[in-house]
């Protein structure tokens, strides 16, 4: 690690940075400085304010109040353009690339310097100069549709490196990436300080943060709660204590338990993905009753078609089958009539109707049966009665049932989709990322139901890209890298580099995943087996 | 039944539809889309028209004509890209308007008929050229010329320059360029701006040089529509949009002339002019929209490539970020 | 300056009516504005409206029947968009709705002479069916093949326009002219001055049972959307295809059966212009009440009893607007009032702000 540069005057430095958004105050007087050369971490919890401040940084949003400096001299950054040309960029979270233009395509966007005409050979080669120069591999010429997220992360580095910036704000950069994926992207970070470069580095993971930084400043609630700490004098424990106002994140208690017969069968499942490309390729895999099965994959290796076929909403082939009922390749109601709910990955597109009322929202997959459907009709007293009972019970926070459901935080619209799906008396749960995006608190509701849905006997198939979050709450982790299983660990075998390195491909030979994938899904994790 | 003239006419009555397509691509790509094209084209057809009869000027009418298309077409572009307006229904009261503000500009134009027209013109060596020369560069309309120049134009600024690429970018994924710092409401602003004047100037391509005279809503009679079709069947390439301009430009001037044949192939011509049954050869240019709007889309699933992503979709920057 | 829109939180339930009727004055005064600047007299001109459309029972009958095939079109508008499919064939599928009735006589399907309360309900099947017909192609395109409705639609009303002109002008043309024979009475709708003998008050009076099927069809509508199963398919997915199809719904049959349902209320549209008020079928039997409808369903924000109100004040403006000079003027003010509803959306939906910030940071 590069000893930090003591620079005279700061590279970058924000004073009493104030932002409201209506209902909230992102930022109360936040302060924050960047020395040339450093990487500076940004700790806190969804929802603390690192994002805000960095958007004001880079010139996103304006602050209400408040001055930002650079290299000691004041600026105004009216739009991105400004603070890019000022040598900040930002990298976020979500990617802002085109996904139907090439990665030079990309990089040249909002530039001024090829004029008129684009000489597209020219500078694909300078791209490739710049990348190598910072051991980011990426092919000039890909399509970004064509690339990985660890790949789309590079480039959206190369474009801030090309547009010659100096400051380099990471937003969560590790959030999509895998453990190897996180070394390389480290070494980056460091060869970029090495020449001269700041990084901000914006996260909320404690041992990567004492990892990578080379100080720390915390926020909690908009507010500033630990500023400048060097990981040596600082510790996990005392990071997150300033970081959640308290000792340390709830661990919530998962009783040992013996998984009964087995729910859900999936048997050599292949499929397509959106762009018609395969997703799937040959996947076996078992989940039992009262028993939580994670899938541990980097984003894009199959995980979300997977529970897409599960709940019918994905043509296949192969066979899936829920209680010994065949459900694959019928429509999403015919699994739903067979016990299958679905938190789903997309709660504002797909797990919820944003204009229709939390009324409408809850009765969702009841609307077919009694005591809500009456004949061809809804019985309208029966639906609200359901509807304010489940609001009440998942403690729902909304004026009433009436509200529409696109006036609901994050939160609160997860605790609605799981109260409907919890309400369809299960008898298998696909939750696919319930909790990104969530606060502290939301995380810890939604993890306490899964596990309270564990101990009832319904058969849970958890997919995340939080392999902390995986660990923490499966039996068994199933690990999909390229829409095979490439291996399976029972929860107490489980060891988070061997994980991560079959998430990346490592660990065995190309083509040797399906076979191990196929039997050890099936086999492994001390469930029973009862007989097919 | 002269196959090369029926070309012929078809390259120029095409020309009216290339404008307006043209136009429309470039509002599309940058996610706007602007189903008013019928009400402007028509606003274009009577201010061009009537500039045209009080000024002698065949010329200053199209540029009136353009002008006016382009502001008509701002109201569309306040409404969905800073109102964030439903485009289709913003669209189609485009249409209304423009439909009712030519009709009031148009009462007194109505008998007009004396009227300067936009030149013709032989191009001297490429006149000669067997066929080609015939159908594209003999006593065609200075216009007809225009829109050779403007299809690969805006080939080359879509696909090849800079704001190409910006504008592309603004259609596809109007985040991301609006995080470089392009400023996507603008281009948005622009680009609609740029699809009402070539609808404006379709419009005057109709009643300054392919089909002279205004008639009221029969002016243009669909081909807004037409046109709006044809960006699917193009699959939003220019280039695919000329040949589709061609095609239907054809089938327009076709139905017409068949109609003016007494035999066709030995056989009685089942078509002849003042026949009820002439009314499904006036179905034939509809029906086959509709085939190659059918086309298009299959073939955009097929190749899972199609309409620009944001296409139809207000952008919003994002406002909750804390 | 800088505009930004804030989703609004807090609006009552009265709100959006208040900006709806809001949208509705704004744009007759901006329409005013523009009739007074071509040199007409805004306020003559309304008032015309009002006594020309509602000044007396015998114009108020007038509108009424004005209103009728709005309502049926209106209808078919507002649960094609309820669903977010844009329906812009309601004038081809009420074009089709006429000619099948008129089959009904003309062809003819029945023989002459049969009564009328076989005659009526037939002619209803026949207009609906065709209509439906007109509505299924592009549903099945729509739900098949992906194809945008809005072209399709677009595109049959033009062909549903040349064919009835090809039947007008030829098999069915009464000795040359551009209309059909007049139907027998068998085949007319009842109107009330029928019973002008029993009742003298009725003499004159062209109101007929059209405007019966036009409500019963609102009632039916509002019960099926707001209180069945089935309604409640419709709005999720119009609200979220993607969330509709989450739930179990299967989205493609919807499509096609919203637009043979819609395709269908306008076919009957077309039905009971050509034999409750017609009574022949001739070019021209519509001046784009099809058209209008998209605006009436708008203004009724998709609610079936509201589209009812919304066809009467339109059937009141194309009464008393076919007098107003220029001749534009009337779908002007439709271009302006749909602009004005399309802006109230934005209102209802959003709190606007111009935030003027010079940071002086």
């Amino acid at each position: 690690m590069t000893p930090p540069a003591v620079a005279p005057v700061p590279a970058l430095e924000a004073h009493g940075i104030v932002k409201a958004f209506p209902g909230i105050v992102a930022n109360d007087e936040v302060d924050f400085d960047l020395r040339t050369g450093e990487i500076h971490a940004l700790l806190g919890e969804n929802g603390a304010g690192k994002s805000t401040l960095m958007n004001i940084l880079a010139g996103l949003y304006r602050p209400d109040a408040g001055e930002i400096r650079l290299d000691g001299v004041p600026v105004v950054f009216r739009s991105p353009r400004d603070a890019i040309m000022a040598g900040l960029g930002m990298v976020h979270q979500h990617f802002t690339l085109v996904p139907s233009q090439t990665v030079t395509e990309n990089i040249l966007l909002g530039l001024d310097r090829p004029r008129f005409r684009l000489d597209l050979h020219r500078s694909e080669a300078e791209v490739g100069r710049l990348a190598g120069q910072f051991g980011l591999r990426v092919d000039p010429r890909a399509k970004i549709w064509q690339l990985s997220v660890g790949e789309q992360q590079r480039v959206e580095i190369l474009k801030m490196l090309y547009r010659g910036a100096r400051i380099l704000i990471m937003d969560e950069p590790t959030a999509v990436l895998a453990p190897q994926e996180v070394e390389e992207l480290f070494r980056t970070l460091r060869s970029m300080t090495a020449d001269g470069r700041s990084v901000v580095f914006i996260s909320h993971k404690l041992s990567e943060v004492l990892a990578i930084a080379d100080r720390i400043t915390v926020m909690r609630r908009g507010r500033v709660t630990a500023a400048g700490l060097v990981p040596a004098e600082t510790s996990t424990t005392d990071l997150a204590r300033r970081m959640v106002g308290r000792e340390a994140l709830e661990s919530v208690a998962r009783t040992p338990q013996r998984p009964g017969a087995r729910v859900l069968a999936v048997r050599d499942v292949a499929a397509d993905n959106d762009r018609g490309l395969p997703a799937l390729r040959s996947i076996s895999l078992d989940v039992a009753a009262g028993e939580i099965v994670g899938i541990a994959a980097v984003a894009g290796n199959g995980q979300s078609e997977l529970a897409q076929v599960i709940t019918g909403l994905r043509p296949c082939s192969g066979s899936v089958t829920v209680g010994g009922e065949e459900v694959a390749n019928r429509h999403a109601g015919h699994a739903i009539r067979h016990g299958v709910a679905h938190v789903p990955e997309d709660r504002t597109g797909v797990g919820s109707a944003p204009n229709l009322s939390v009324s409408d929202n809850l009765i969702m997959k009841r609307y077919r049966d009694a005591p809500v459907a009456r004949g061809w009709f809804i019985d309208d007293t029966a639906a609200r009665t359901l509807a304010q009972e489940l609001k009440d019970e998942y403690a729902i926070a909304a004026p009433s049932i009436d509200t529409e459901a696109r006036l609901l935080s994050g939160g609160n619209l997860q605790r609605l989709i799981f109260a409907r799906e919890i309400d369809s008396g299960p008898r298998l749960m696909v939750a696919v990322q319930p909790t990104r995006g969530l606060d502290v608190g939301a995380i810890e509701a939604v993890h306490r139901v899964l596990l309270a849905r564990r101990e009832s006997g319904t058969a849970i198939l958890l997919i995340s890209e939080d392999l902390d979050e995986i660990l923490a709450l499966a039996d068994r982790v199933d690990v999909m890298f390229e829409g095979r299983i490439a291996g399976s660990f029972s929860a107490e075998t489980a060891d988070i580099q061997e994980i991560g390195l079959l998430m990346t491909g490592g660990g065995s030979e190309a083509g040797q995943p399906v076979e191990t994938g196929a039997v050890s899904g099936a086999s492994s994790g001390g469930a029973e087996r009862p007989p097919a | 039944m002269d196959f090369t003239n029926i070309l012929a006419a078809g390259v120029a009555s095409g020309t009216v539809l290339l404008f307006a397509a043209i136009g429309e691509i470039f509002a599309e790509r940058a996610g706007v889309l602007n189903l008013g094209v019928e009400g402007m084209m028509l606003f274009g057809a009577v201010v061009g028209f009537s500039v045209g009869v009080s000024t002698g000027n065949p010329w200053l009418g199209v540029v009136m004509a353009m002008l006016a298309g382009g502001l008509l077409s701002l109201v569309h572009a306040v409404m969905t890209i800073s109102l964030r307006a439903d485009q289709v229904v913003s669209g189609l009261a485009l249409t209304f308007l423009g439909t009712g503000l030519a009709r009031v500009l148009g009462e007194g134009v109505s008998s007009a008929r004396d009227v300067a027209l936009i030149p013709q013109l032989t191009i001297p060596v490429l006149s000669r050229i067997p066929l080609i020369g015939e159908i594209f560069f003999t006593e065609q309309r200075a216009l007809v010329y225009v829109g050779y120049l403007l299809v690969p134009l805006a080939w080359y600024w879509i696909g090849r320059t800079r704001p190409g690429l910006h504008l592309r970018a603004v259609g596809e994924y109007p985040a991301a360029a609006d995080a470089q710092g392009i400023g996507v409401y603008r281009l948005r602003y622009a680009y609609v701006f740029i699809g009402g004047t070539l609808a404006g100037l379709a419009g005057a391509t109709i009643t300054l040089a392919i089909s002279p005279g205004w008639f009221g809503d029969q002016t243009v009679n669909g081909r807004g529509w037409i046109a709006i079709g044809l960006v699917i069947f193009a699959q939003w390439s220019p280039i695919r949009a000329a040949f589709g301009a061609l095609l239907f430009g054809a089938i327009l001037r076709f139905i017409l002339d068949v109609q003016g044949v007494d035999l066709i192939l030995g056989v009685q011509n089942p078509f002849l002019a003042g026949r009820s049954t002439t009314f499904f050869l006036e179905m034939l240019p509809y029906l086959m929209v509709i085939l190659a709007v059918v086309i298009g889309s299959r073939e955009a699933a097929r190749k899972r490539v199609g309409a620009p992503a944001a296409l139809g979709r207000p952008y919003v920057r994002g406002e909750r970020g804390a | 300056m800088n505009l930004s829109l804030e989703p609004r939180t807090d609006a009552p339930r009265w709100f959006a009516t208040a900006m709806t009727v809001a949208a509705f004055v704004f744009a007759l005064t901006l329409s005013g504005l523009i009739i007074a600047l071509v040199g007409g007299d805004p306020i003559r001109s309304y008032l015309h409206i009002v006594g020309a459309a509602f000044g007396s029972v015998g114009v108020i009958s007038d509108t009424l029947v004005k209103a009728t095939p709005l309502i049926l079109t209106g209808l078919a508008c507002a649960l094609a968009f309820r669903m977010r499919l844009w329906n812009i064939g309601a004038e081809g599928q009420f074009l089709l709705g006429a000619w099948g009735a008129s089959a009904v006589v003309l062809a003819p399907i029945l023989p002459a002479g049969t009564p009328a309360i076989v005659v009526i309900p037939v002619m209803m099947l026949a207009g609906a069916v065709a209509g439906g017909l007109w509505g299924f192609i592009p549903g099945i395109l729509r739900a098949r093949l992906g194809v945008s409705e809005i072209i399709v639609t677009l595109m049959l009303n033009y062909v549903a326009l040349s064919w009835v002109q090809f039947w007008v002008f030829g098999p069915w043309s009464e000795g040359g002219f551009q209309q059909t024979d007049a139907f027998p009475r068998e085949a007319w709708l009842p109107r009330l001055t029928d019973f002008a003998n029993a009742v003298p008050a009725l003499g004159g009076l062209t109101v007929h049972l059209g405007l019966i099927f036009g409500i019963v069809a609102a009632a039916i509508m509002w019960v099926a959307i707001e209180r069945t199963r089935w309604g409640y398919e419709i709005r999720l997915i119009g609200d979220s295809p993607a969330a509709a199809r989450y739930a179990g719904i299967d989205i493609k049959r919807r499509i096609v059966v919203v637009f043979v349902i819609s395709g269908a209320l306008a076919g009957l549209g077309g039905m009971s212009e050509v034999s409750g008020v017609v009574h022949r079928l001739q070019d021209h039997i519509s001046p784009g009440y099809g058209f209008t409808a998209i605006i009436i369903a708008y203004l009724a924000r998709f609610g079936p009893l509201r589209v009812v109100v919304a066809s009467i004040l339109f059937g009141a403006l194309i009464l008393a607007g076919r007098e107003i000079q220029p001749q534009g003027i009337p779908a002007m003010i439709q271009g302006v009032i749909l602009f004005s509803l399309v802006g109230a959306d934005v209102l209802i939906r959003y709190r606007i702000r111009f935030e003027r910030r010079l940071a002086t940071a």
